[in-house]
């Protein structure tokens, strides 16, 4: 088997708002391929390292490498090979499904030709076919989110970022996004997914969790709940996280 | 004055629509007083219009609901009075302090900090080393405990909290979860929304909701176990192809992922043994395979009322 190389390379992150450290020397690697649960508490870090990762941010100090690209000289480049979706922002409300699909595309530099045929694959496969001409904000939350990860991924890029991309979504529509993220993963796209719900960390490759700043465990969901004699993962992560909550209010 | 019934929330025909969007379709049920009552179910099912419409924040279209003996549309003036409702957007005021929203509070409901300071006192002692700091400042823990004390500062009989935990960590949200049980203890009836299945069971009693209508209300333990699925619970060591495999088994009815497990259903029953399934599974290439049969979970219970809708 061919060794899977890092695709996300991260040295000693550390990241300062004035006297406050929002990342603390975090070390870690994302292999080509895989899912990457990365997980926290609230306020833990997670949106600060993830902004930085994505070359939206400059750290204070540290060494990242994403897609092969350096995160201080490269950002731009690392911004066309990755994709984005949060559940808090995908796409434009006022324009319709397929409006949404070929502004995306135009965005992340795909042809005419090229936005055609995946603009009819893509509706195809999520059987939207019939509802192309729909304002986004006539469809259902599910349908938006399911979209939105195909958009996300439309240009092909190595790694995809997803952001709570499941919040309040019904829980039949959860798992049908879940094997949509396990076929881009069968793929080879990268995925690098933050969430709340527990049971969705127990689909991960390998999982990191974030306490103050701090990377306090990493390792795939079966190992993190060996290590911490734990039942499932909601388990480890409240024992981890239950320390930091403790310390600050 | 005291309620004649112990009936604190009662809610009968009540529809309400946003244009060609039923928001909700005929919802009728009702709330005893002192119950820690859950609506749970994802966006878009109609659990804050519910809410704004119990709160007399919004008109029902058709039907009616009373809180205690008032009517939300003549008497929403003595309903204030009587609820506490916390919205699901963080909506105090962000240049204020965290000492002046709770006097701000306080003072239009004509009471006083100091009045009612027991009743918050476990909520709002975690925040008030900060009650200096303008509440936009704040964090995400932090201004939930400040809304949630400013939703009790008037004492209210009826707290109406809508989606608390949603977008907070698996900590935080036991935490949430322990305050709710200690208000409960007072003696306050609580209405609690939330997308999260595995907050039912920390309910008296739960409404499951979809698309504006309720899929059904009861104890949480009496839904489960009114469940008339036999259902396994499969692992291997490849959860995307032990689904993609479970599915092309005979008489399969439906898979779901469940964390580590795979939720496997079969038409009319079990009709295979265990070893069956795992010559089956053995043969596709998974290791590591486990098979046990189980008892619902709520969120089993959701999906197979979603599939019926």
């Amino acid at each position: 088997m061919i060794q899977k190389q890092n695709i996300i390379i991260v040295k000693n992150l550390v990241k300062k708002f004035g006297i406050f450290v929002a990342n603390d020397h975090l070390n870690f690697e994302v292999r080509e391929g895989e899912i990457f649960g990365f997980l926290g508490a609230n306020g833990a870090g997670k949106t600060t390292a993830m902004r930085i990762i994505c070359g939206l941010s400059l750290p204070t100090s540290g060494e990242i490498k994403v897609a092969g690209f350096d995160i201080y000289k490269e950002r731009e480049k690392i911004k066309r090979n990755i994709g984005y979706m949060s559940q808090k922002f995908s796409l434009y409300p006022n324009l319709t499904i397929r409006e949404n699909i070929n502004f995306f595309g135009g965005i992340y530099g795909l042809s005419r030709t090229e936005i055609k045929t995946r603009t009819t694959n893509l509706l195809e496969k999520l059987q939207f076919t019939h509802a192309a001409n729909k304002l986004i904000r006539e469809i259902p939350l599910g349908w938006m989110q399911k979209l939105a990860f195909s958009i996300a991924i439309l240009h092909k890029p190595k790694i995809a970022f997803l952001d709570e991309p499941t919040g309040g979504v019904d829980p039949i529509t959860r798992r049908q996004f879940w094997e949509m993220i396990y076929e881009a993963a069968e793929q080879g796209i990268t995925i690098f997914v933050t969430t709340h719900y527990m049971d969705e960390a127990e689909y991960c490759d390998r999982v990191s969790i974030m306490v103050d700043g701090r990377i306090e465990a990493l390792d795939s969901p079966a190992k993190l709940k060996e290590k911490y004699a734990a039942e499932s993962m909601n388990d480890v992560f409240l024992k981890l996280a239950r320390i930091q909550l403790h310390e600050s209010v | 004055m005291e309620t004649q019934n112990q009936i604190a929330v009662k809610v009968g025909q009540l529809s309400r629509s946003y244009g060609k969007v039923k928001a909700l379709d005929l919802l009728s049920f009702q709330i005893v007083k002192g119950e820690l009552f859950g609506f749970i179910g994802p966006d878009g099912a109609g659990k804050t219009t519910l809410f704004r419409i119990i709160a007399s924040l919004l008109l029902p279209d058709v039907g009616s609901v009373k809180v205690g003996d008032f009517d939300t549309v003549k008497d929403f003036k003595e309903i204030r009075k009587i609820t506490g409702y916390m919205p699901g957007r963080f909506s105090l005021y962000h240049d204020l302090t965290v000492e002046e929203n709770l006097n701000f509070y306080a003072s239009i409901f004509g009471t006083s900090l100091e009045e009612n300071y027991e009743l918050i006192k476990d909520i709002y002692s975690a925040i008030e080393p900060f009650k200096k700091r303008r509440a936009g400042k704040l964090s995400g823990g932090m201004k939930q405990k400040l809304a949630l004390s400013c939703a009790l500062i008037h004492k209210p009989e009826i707290l109406i909290l809508d989606e608390p935990t949603t977008g907070v960590d698996a900590v935080s949200r036991v935490e949430f979860w322990d305050m709710l049980k200690h208000l409960k203890t007072m003696g306050i009836t609580i209405l609690v929304s939330t997308p999260y299945m595995d907050e039912a069971s920390l309910c008296d009693r739960v409404a499951l909701m979809q698309k504006g209508k309720i899929l059904t209300i009861d104890k949480p333990e009496s839904i489960t176990a009114n469940f008339k699925k036999e259902i396994r619970a499969v692992r291997s060591d490849n959860i995307y192809q032990l689904i993609i495999d479970l599915r092309e088994y005979r008489h399969t009815e439906s898979v779901h992922p469940f964390g580590q497990d795979v939720h496997f259903i079969e038409k009319g029953g079990i009709s295979t043994t265990a070893t069956e399934l795992t010559d089956y599974l053995h043969q596709k290439g998974h290791h590591h395979i486990h098979i046990q049969n189980i008892n619902a979970g709520i969120e089993d219970c959701f999906m197979d009322l979603m599939k019926e809708e």
